[in-house]
């Protein structure tokens, strides 16, 4: 079984979301990819919900550096420091977490400690944890703006891990449809956003 | 996953759906599982519900598509792809079924497993499932056939199955078999007849208005069927009206019936009003004319001449000459009425009832004159009449001696509603009949295309109602009348197929029930005993051999 790539740390974290901040530059995970933070149990899974990336140091803005330079690479080749100075972070919505060996698809008692290591988890994982689509409502119930965005990024990202993924969408998509009764508009926004 | 995490059990009832709301009185609700079944359930469809603690039996009444969201046909998705029509359709948009609790067929009630299903008086609490009942609830529901019952027709979808009729229970009160023509209603009576000679509940007394219950009577097909004569042969005698056309037929009569003048009543006339387009006063001078004449009030009527004779007798009576001699018009059509007699040479009704006590059912054929109503109607009540005064005569004296009770008697009457319309219904001895119900052991068996003309009260004393497809509204309201679940019922009836389907209701089956009739026909003639030429040959042989070697 491949392991799990380490991104980066946990930086800030609240009882529905956590932040970390990547090792890499531009090396967060794509929207909507299942993370896991916290090395050992218990460990809390997360949905990228957004990534962010913006000078390490709040008080010394990003300036353009370009307009001598030939190529988009180029600007980074002749500003190495840039890769230090830059700062790239993502944002994951709590949707589950373990506990004693079993995966909870609700909110954690605690939120990931500060430094807690995030993973991006495996197909594998990713599969296992989709098997149940009892997260669903959380993502759902976050009225935050791009949410509906996250949800049909997280179904097609763990469509790919599946056998079946038209199969798999459809099944989440009926999940959907009774969890969205009575807003037939925006359950058509999202399935409009799945490969079917 | 949202899968079926409930597999229905491989080869079980088919799981349709779960109940989510209703009454009652109103029916149930239930959402359907899979969206697709909707297609293949059909009004009338037994249905068992599980509850928690009983299992009920019911029939679909009602079938509809419901969605999750009412913008839903404003908001319309993507039905091209067949993914997203998986998606919603049992989600957001899903198919609904009515279903009417009608019977409580399982559960831990001891009753039930000494009296079978009892009426439901409860429903199955919300979520309960709902499956497609197995053949096994239907027979534990409908019975089968045994000495008492006879098998009527077969559910809808369930050919194997068989719908049984409590012939015992049946004839102790009136029934109806209603239908607009063509849809089967000979057949359903045939069927109910041959089920009652067969299972020696009752003896018959058929009015058989277009003789096709006696010897033979025709399909809509054209080809010919069996009657109870050719399928019971002397547990059946065929009594005619109508000399000339049992011959034509090339049959003979087992009796030819004569009515004597002096056996007709003012009353009879007077039923005969609306046929004869008698005004009231002239049906009103008949009893004056009675009271005067007396016995052979009718044949001196008819035998007067002449304008002056006529007015002679108004005077006497204190009539108008007019009223006087528009009845004389009108009742002259009696006189072309070749079985009035000026005194019958032997009494008919005394004849039929000599049959009728020793066990043999009659068929009385009316030949030509079944196409004349006013002849029909003429007899029919004239014979009943005299026949119920016997039988009621008869049922007082055995009250002291149980031996002598007469056997109980179904008088089957064509075009009901000629006899049992509110006009004459209290006029006629069968609105009579209707009424005291089982009294005096005789009973009616009405066979109507118009059941809306039928009095209101006489159909509500109509035990057991077999409807074939009705298409007037008033008819279907009528025929609706006092039963429960009416409104239920009444979707059920209005989309009978034309033919070879009923709606039967009552008291001689536990529940509602749409059957497809059981076929009468060549193919099953031995089902209701009838044995070839070369059979009972063969056996007659195989006797002979038995007894001589």
């Amino acid at each position: 079984m491949e392991a799990p790539e380490r991104l980066g740390e946990v930086v800030q974290a609240s009882t529905d979301r956590f932040t970390a901040q990547c090792y890499r530059l531009y090396g967060a995970p794509p929207l909507g990819s299942l993370v896991r933070a916290g090395e050992r149990e218990p460990h809390v899974y997360g949905i990228v919900s957004s990534v962010t990336t913006s000078s390490l140091d709040p008080t010394r803005p990003v300036v353009a550096r370009g307009a001598s330079e030939p190529t988009e690479e180029a600007i980074y080749r002749s500003n190495p420091q840039l890769e230090r100075l830059l700062r790239t972070d993502f944002e994951a919505m709590t949707v589950g977490h373990t506990q004693d060996g079993t995966i909870h698809q609700y909110l954690a008692p605690l939120p990931p400690h500060i430094h807690a290591f995030v993973f991006r988890c495996t197909p594998d994982e990713v599969r296992a944890f989709t098997q149940r689509l009892d997260f669903l409502p959380l993502l759902v119930g976050a009225r935050t703006p791009p949410g509906d965005e996250v949800l049909a990024a997280c179904l097609r990202e763990a469509a790919s891990a599946h056998d079946q993924p038209t199969e798999f969408l459809v099944q989440a998509g009926r999940k959907l449809a009774l969890l969205l009764g009575g807003e037939m508009q925006r359950l058509n926004t999202i399935l409009r956003r799945l490969p079917l | 996953m949202t899968g079926r995490e409930e597999s229905p059990e491989v080869l079980g009832p088919q799981l349709l759906g779960v109940v989510v709301g209703g009454s009652l009185s109103q029916g149930l609700e239930v959402r359907l599982e899979d969206g697709g079944v909707v297609e293949e359930l059909k009004v009338g469809t037994f249905v068992t519900i599980r509850g928690e603690r009983h299992r009920f039996f019911g029939m679909v009444t009602d079938l509809g598509l419901a969605s999750a969201d009412p913008r839903l046909p404003s908001a319309l998705p993507d039905t091209t792809n067949p993914a997203i029509v998986r998606i919603l359709s049992g989600t957001s948009a899903y198919a609904t079924m009515q279903v009417t609790p009608s019977l409580v067929v399982g559960g831990e009630e001891t009753s039930l497993l000494l009296e079978g299903p009892q009426p439901a008086r409860s429903i199955p609490f919300h979520f309960s499932r709902a499956y497609r009942a197995s053949q096994e609830d239907v027979q534990a529901v409908f019975g089968a056939e045994d000495e008492r019952h006879i098998w009527i027709g077969s559910p809808l979808d369930m050919e194997d199955t068989r719908v049984c009729l409590d012939l015992a229970e049946f004839v102790k009160r009136s029934n109806g078999v209603f239908g607009k023509s063509g849809t089967g209603k000979s057949f359903l009576t045939r069927i109910l007849l041959a089920g009652i000679l067969q299972r020696d509940v009752a003896v018959n007394l058929v009015f058989d208005m277009h003789s096709e219950y006696g010897w033979e009577g025709g399909s809509e097909e054209g080809h010919a069927v069996k009657g109870l004569k050719q399928l019971f042969g002397s547990r059946v005698a065929v009594f005619s009206l109508d000399e000339e056309s049992s011959r034509r037929r090339g049959l003979s009569p087992d009796y030819l019936v004569r009515i004597g003048y002096d056996q007709i009543e003012p009353q009879d006339i007077e039923t005969l009003a609306e046929m004869l387009n008698l005004t009231q006063n002239a049906a009103q001078a008949t009893y004056k004319l009675a009271s005067r004449h007396g016995q052979q009030w009718l044949r001196e009527f008819l035998a007067l001449e002449g304008r002056e004779e006529l007015a002679a007798l108004a005077d006497q009576l204190g009539e108008h000459q007019q009223t006087i001699e528009s009845l004389r018009r009108r009742l002259d059509r009696l006189n072309r009425m070749a079985f009035l007699v000026e005194r019958s040479p032997e009494d008919s009704v005394r004849r039929i009832l000599e049959y009728l006590d020793r066990g043999t059912h009659v068929v009385l054929e009316f030949g030509r004159y079944g196409s004349d109503l006013s002849a029909y109607l003429l007899v029919a009540n004239l014979l009943t009449r005299r026949i119920h005064d016997s039988y009621v005569r008869r049922k007082e004296q055995s009250l002291g001696d149980r031996a002598k009770e007469p056997r109980p008697l179904v008088i089957t009457i064509e075009e009901a509603h000629r006899f049992l319309n509110p006009q004459v219904a209290g006029l006629t001895i069968f609105g009579t009949i209707a009424r005291e119900m089982r009294k005096y052991n005789v009973t009616l068996l009405v066979v109507d295309q118009r059941p809306s003309g039928i009095d209101e009260e006489v159909l509500s004393q109509v035990g057991t109602r077999i409807t074939c497809l009705l298409d007037n509204e008033r008819d279907i309201e009528a025929v609706l009348t006092g039963a429960s679940g009416a409104r239920e019922l009444r979707q059920v009836l209005a989309r009978l197929e034309p033919k070879q389907q009923a709606l039967i209701f009552g008291h001689a089956l536990p529940m509602p029930v749409v059957v497809r009739t059981r076929e009468y026909g060549p193919r099953t003639y031995a089902e209701f005993g009838f044995r070839e030429q070369a059979e009972l040959a063969r056996e007659a042989e195989k006797d002979l051999k038995d007894l001589f070697g």
